[in-house]
C-alpha cells in the first residue's frame, strides 16, 4: 500500500501484523513509520493498497477495526481535565459501565506507577508523567493491536529510561499484539520478536532482532543499526562460506559470506566486535589480524571509542573503561586489532 | 470594546477640531431647530441665502425636538432656537432663557392614516374627536414621544379629547417625525404629523391625510434670541434677517415647485 | 461637572429604586441581544468549525469574508434588514418591522460573523492531532470533533461574550429596524439616544452605567480567557 502526503511517500509491498508478537517499525526520521502506522491502524486511507484485519478487508474508521486497534501517538496529546477523566476517554467512548471503568482506570494507573496522579490536572503533569498518561489511556481499553508511536522520544534521558524499563515489563502483557514505532535500534532490539526497517517510505528488511542485527541486509540497515564501513574492495578468493576480501587499501580480511570472484563490496563490521591486544599478543579465534597505530581516544560513557590507523585504513572499536586502562593505550601505541569473520558483512557496490 | 474603542477616538478627534474653528474662517452661529423643518428641506432653501446676505457667518443647525431644542438653548448649547411648542417658548421665555420671540412662519398639523382609514376617522372634522375615536376602535396609533413640539401638541390634543392614551395600540416610537411617519405606514398606523414633512414624503408613504383643517391643527413656528447666546450680535442678525421680507417671500415659495402648494406660510410682523 | 456627578447620583437612585420603566427596557436588551447571540451561536459555531477543520477551493475567500463580517456597520445591516422587512421588502409578509424579532434578525447578522471567526481562530488553536489521538482511542470522528470543540470551549466562551458585547451597545441597527417603541422594541442604546434628546440625563446616565457594566464583563471575561490561554499547552510541549 502507498500514500502519497504531500511529499512524504509510503510505498509498502506488504506487512504483516501477527498475533501475539511485537512488532518494531525502525527507521530515522522522516522514513514515514507514523504514516504507515496511521494506515495500519485504518486512521487513513491509501491512495492504493488494501489492509486486511483477520482475512477481511477493512476501510478508514472500520468500526471493528477502530475498537480493536489502539494508538499512542508520539507526543500526548492530552484533554483539559484530570488523569482519571483522560484515562476514561476511550472507556467512555466503548460505552462501558461505570464500575468497570472505575476499576481500569485504577488498574493501569497502578501499573504506570501514576495511581497518585489521578486526580491531577493534566497541565501540572511533568512530560515523563504525560507520555505515561498517554499510555494508560491506550492500555485502559486492553486493545487487540496497540499502536506505540515513538513512546520515549522527547524524554529527558533518565526519565527515559525509566519508561523503557517500565515498558519492557507491561509492553508483552499489554495488548496480544503491539507495534512499536522507533528510530531508537536499541528500544527496537530491546522490546520487539520482528523488526522492519523503513527507509525512505520502503521496508528494507524484516526480521528478527538478531537476523536484522547480524546479518543486516543493506548497507543502509547496517549502518543505520551502529556499523561502520571500512573501505571498499573486491572479493579475490571464493571458499566454503567465506570470502577473501582485498581492499583498496591493501589488506586482505577474511569475511563469513558468499559471493563472485572478482566482484566489487563493501565491508561493514560494528566497532565493538573489534577486539584490541598489545603487539604480538596470543593469538584468538579470529582470523583477521591488523597491526595499527592508535590515534584517538573518545570516552563515551562507560566505553572508549577507538581510532585505529594502518596503512591507509581507519578502523573504529569500542572498548570498556575498564579495558582500556587495562591495556594502558595512550594515543600514538601500536596495537593488534582482530575482527572474526562473522562479524564482518560485505554489501555489494 | 471595538465599538467602543471607535467612540473614544472620535471623541479626540472633536477635541482637537474644537480650537480651529475658533480663530479662523466664518462666524459661526449655532441653530437649534425641529426636525420638521429639518425634515421638510426648507433649510437647504433658506440657508444659502443667508449665505449669501451675509457671507461672514457660518449657521451649524442641530436638527432635534422642538422640547430639546429649548432645553438645549437653557443650556447655552445654541443662540437661536426655531421652535413650534408654544406653551413651552412661553416658559422659555418666562424663564429668561430668551431675549426675543417673533414669529416666523405657520403651517399645520394633520392626522395622517391608512388610505382605508380602518378606525373611520374621516367624518370628524375636530382633530380631538378623530383621536378619540381611533383610541376606541383599537386601530394603531404612533406617537413621537419625544417630546416635541409634534409631541407636545399630539398631547394637548389627547387632553382636549378626555383620554389618556395608554395600551397596546399606542405605540411611542421616541424618534423623528420621518422615522414615525416610515412607521406608521408600515404599520398601517395613523399618527399626528406636520403637513411639511408629511409632504415631503408622501410618495413613499402610504398614508392619507384624513384631518386637517382644525384650528388646534394650527402650527407655529417662532423663532427665539437666547438670552445668554455665545453669539449674541450673530443671533440677532439671523433673527431679523428670516423675519424680514425677503426671507420671507422665500417661506412663502417653498415647495411650490415640488408639491404645487406652498408648506409653510410666512407670518413674521413687519414690525 | 455638577450636571455630571448629579446625573450619575440620580442614576444609582433610580437604579436601585427599580424603575420599572427601567428594567423593563434592560430586560428587553437583555432578551433581544442574547436571542440574537444564541442564534449566532447556533449558525457561527458549526460555519466557524466546518472553516477552521476542513480544507476546500475557495475556503480562503469564505474565511475571509467571515472576518469582513466582523467589520459590518450596524447602520448597513440595519438598512438591509429593513429593506428586506418592510412592506415592499421579499419578507415583508411576516409583518416583523418594528417589531423585537427584527432586531434579533439584525442583531444576529452582526452577532453570527463574530461567533464563526472566533470559533474559526479557538479551533485552529487546538492541534489537529488531538483528534487523530481521538480517533485512535477509537471515537468516531463527530466525537473526536466535539472533544475538538470541547477543548476550544474556553475561547467559545469569549465568542458568546465578544459577541454579545457587540450587539448589545450597537444602536444604528436596532434603532432602524425595531424604531425604538416604547414597551416593545426600546433597548439600552436606543433608550439612551432617546432620553439624552428629551435632556433627562438621570435616566440615560442610568441606562449607560448598565451598559457599561455589561461592556466591562464581557471584556473582563474575554480577557481572562486570553490570558489563560498558554498555561493549557505546557503538557504537549513539556
Amino acid at each position: 500500500m502507498r500514500v502519497y502526503d504531500g511529499r512524504q511517500v509510503v510505498d509498502v509491498e506488504s506487512i504483516e501484523v501477527r498475533a501475539g508478537e511485537v512488532l518494531a517499525l525502525l527507521g530515522p526520521n522522516g522514513a514515514g513509520k507514523s504514516t504507515l502506522m496511521r494506515l495500519l491502524a485504518a486512521l487513513e486511507t491509501p491512495d492504493s493498497g488494501r489492509l486486511l484485519y483477520k482475512g477481511r478487508e477493512v476501510k478508514r474508521d472500520d468500526p471493528e477495526l477502530r475498537r480493536a486497534a489502539v494508538a499512542v501517538l508520539q507526543r500526548p496529546y492530552l484533554w483539559r481535565g484530570t488523569v482519571a477523566q483522560n484515562v476514561d476517554y476511550g472507556l467512555k467512548v466503548r460505552r462501558l459501565p461505570a464500575s468497570e471503568r472505575r476499576d481500569r482506570i485504577r488498574s493501569v494507573l497502578e501499573t504506570l506507577d501514576i495511581l497518585h496522579l489521578q486526580d491531577a490536572p493534566v497541565n501540572t503533569l511533568s512530560g515523563g508523567e504525560a507520555q505515561r498518561v498517554a499510555l494508560a489511556r491506550a492500555l485502559a481499553l486492553m486493545p487487540e493491536i496497540l499502536f506505540l508511536d515513538e513512546p520515549t522520544a522527547d524524554l529527558d534521558v533518565t526519565v527515559r529510561r525509566r519508561l523503557l524499563a517500565d515498558l519492557e515489563r507491561i509492553v508483552r502483557h499489554a495488548a496480544p499484539a503491539i507495534v512499536l514505532i522507533t528510530h531508537d535500534p536499541g528500544e527496537a532490539f530491546a522490546l520487539a520478536d520482528r523488526v522492519a526497517v523503513i527507509e525512505g517510505g520502503r521496508i528494507v528488511q524484516t526480521g528478527t532482532p538478531a537476523d536484522v542485527f547480524e546479518a543486516p541486509a543493506t548497507e543502509f540497515v547496517a549502518s543505520f543499526t551502529g556499523a561502520e564501513f571500512m573501505l571498499d574492495g573486491e572479493v579475490a578468493e571464493v571458499g566454503e562460506g567465506t570470502l577473501v576480501v582485498r581492499l583498496d587499501s591493501g589488506q586482505s580480511l577474511e569475511v563469513a559470506g558468499h559471493g563472485a570472484s572478482g566482484r566489487r563490496v563493501r565491508v561493514a563490521y560494528r566497532p565493538e566486535d573489534v577486539v584490541i591486544g598489545p603487539p604480538g599478543s596470543a593469538a584468538t579465534s579470529a582470523r583477521n589480524r591488523i597491526a595499527a597505530r592508535l590515534t584517538r581516544l573518545h570516552p563515551q560513557g562507560g566505553l572508549v571509542r577507538l581510532r585505529l590507523e594502518s596503512d591507509g585504513l581507519s578502523l573504529e572499536a569500542l572498548i570498556t573503561r575498564h579495558a582500556l586502562e587495562d591495556l594502558d593505550l595512550k594515543v600514538g601505541a601500536r596495537v593488534v586489532a582482530q575482527i572474526k569473520a562473522t562479524a564482518l558483512h560485505v554489501f555489494p557496490i | 470594546m471595538f465599538r467602543a474603542g471607535s467612540y473614544v477616538t472620535a471623541l479626540v478627534v472633536a477635541f482637537t477640531l474644537a480650537p480651529l474653528s475658533c480663530d479662523a474662517g466664518p462666524r459661526e452661529i449655532v441653530l437649534a431647530s425641529t426636525t420638521s423643518t429639518e425634515d421638510s428641506g426648507l433649510f437647504e432653501e433658506l440657508l444659502p441665502a443667508f449665505q449669501r446676505a451675509h457671507p461672514e457667518y457660518r449657521v451649524r443647525v442641530i436638527a432635534v425636538g422642538s422640547g430639546e431644542a429649548l432645553r438645549l438653548a437653557a443650556r447655552g448649547d445654541a443662540d437661536v432656537v426655531l421652535a413650534h411648542s408654544p406653551r413651552a417658548e412661553e416658559e422659555f421665555m418666562a424663564a429668561g432663557h430668551g431675549e426675543s420671540r417673533r414669529q416666523v412662519m405657520f403651517n399645520d398639523f394633520v392626522v395622517v392614516g391608512p388610505e382605508d382609514d380602518p378606525a373611520g376617522i374621516c367624518g370628524f372634522l375636530a382633530a380631538a374627536s378623530a383621536l378619540a375615536c381611533i383610541a376606541s376602535s383599537g386601530a394603531l396609533f404612533i406617537s413621537r414621544g419625544d417630546e416635541s413640539g409634534t409631541h407636545a401638541r399630539e398631547r394637548d390634543l389627547w387632553a382636549e379629547a378626555g383620554l389618556q392614551p395608554r395600551g397596546d395600540w399606542y405605540l411611542e416610537a421616541g424618534q423623528g417625525m420621518g422615522a414615525v411617519l416610515m412607521m406608521a405606514s408600515e404599520k398601517g398606523a395613523y399618527t399626528l404629523s406636520d403637513r411639511g414633512t408629511y409632504l415631503s414624503m408622501q410618495d413613499r408613504l402610504q398614508l392619507d391625510v384624513l384631518v386637517e383643517g382644525d384650528p388646534a391643527l394650527r402650527n407655529q413656528y417662532s423663532v427665539i434670541v437666547v438670552h445668554d447666546a455665545s453669539n449674541l450680535a450673530e443671533a440677532r442678525i439671523f433673527a431679523e434677517w428670516i423675519t424680514a421680507p425677503p426671507a420671507q417671500a422665500l417661506i412663502s415659495e417653498f415647495g411650490v415647485g415640488r408639491f404645487g402648494r406652498p408648506l409653510f406660510s410666512p407670518s413674521a410682523d413687519s414690525h | 461637572m455638577d450636571v455630571f456627578v448629579d446625573a450619575i447620583k440620580q442614576a444609582f437612585h433610580l437604579l436601585v429604586s427599580g424603575d420599572p420603566y427601567i428594567w423593563r427596557i434592560i430586560s428587553r436588551s437583555l432578551q433581544v441581544s442574547g436571542l440574537a447571540v444564541l442564534l449566532g451561536l447556533l449558525a457561527g459555531i458549526p460555519l466557524g468549525t466546518w472553516l477552521g477543520l476542513t480544507r476546500f477551493p475557495g475556503r480562503g475567500v469564505a474565511v475571509a469574508l467571515v472576518n469582513t463580517g466582523l467589520a459590518l456597520p450596524p447602520v448597513v445591516v440595519g438598512l438591509f434588514v429593513y429593506i428586506i422587512l418592510s412592506r415592499q421588502g421579499p419578507l415583508g409578509s411576516l409583518g416583523w418591522l418594528y417589531t423585537p424579532g427584527a432586531m434579533i434578525a439584525a442583531q444576529f447578522v452582526l452577532a453570527a460573523p463574530y461567533v464563526a471567526a472566533i470559533t474559526l481562530a479557538a479551533v485552529q488553536s487546538v492541534p489537529p492531532e488531538l483528534r487523530l489521538q481521538a480517533r485512535a482511542l477509537g471515537a468516531s470522528r463527530w466525537q473526536a470533533m466535539l472533544l475538538h470543540l470541547r477543548e476550544a470551549r474556553l475561547s467559545l466562551m469569549a465568542a458568546v461574550a465578544a459577541g454579545f458585547g457587540a450587539v448589545i451597545s450597537e444602536v444604528g441597527a436596532v434603532i432602524m429596524v425595531g424604531g425604538n417603541i416604547q414597551g416593545e422594541t426600546r433597548v439600552i442604546t436606543t433608550a439612551i439616544v432617546l432620553e439624552t434628546r428629551r435632556g433627562r440625563f438621570a435616566t440615560a446616565m442610568a441606562f449607560g452605567l448598565i451598559l457599561l457594566v455589561i461592556a466591562f464583563t464581557a471584556n473582563a471575561f474575554i480577557t481572562r480567557v486570553q490570558q489563560a490561554q498558554p498555561r493549557r499547552r505546557r503538557p504537549l510541549t513539556s
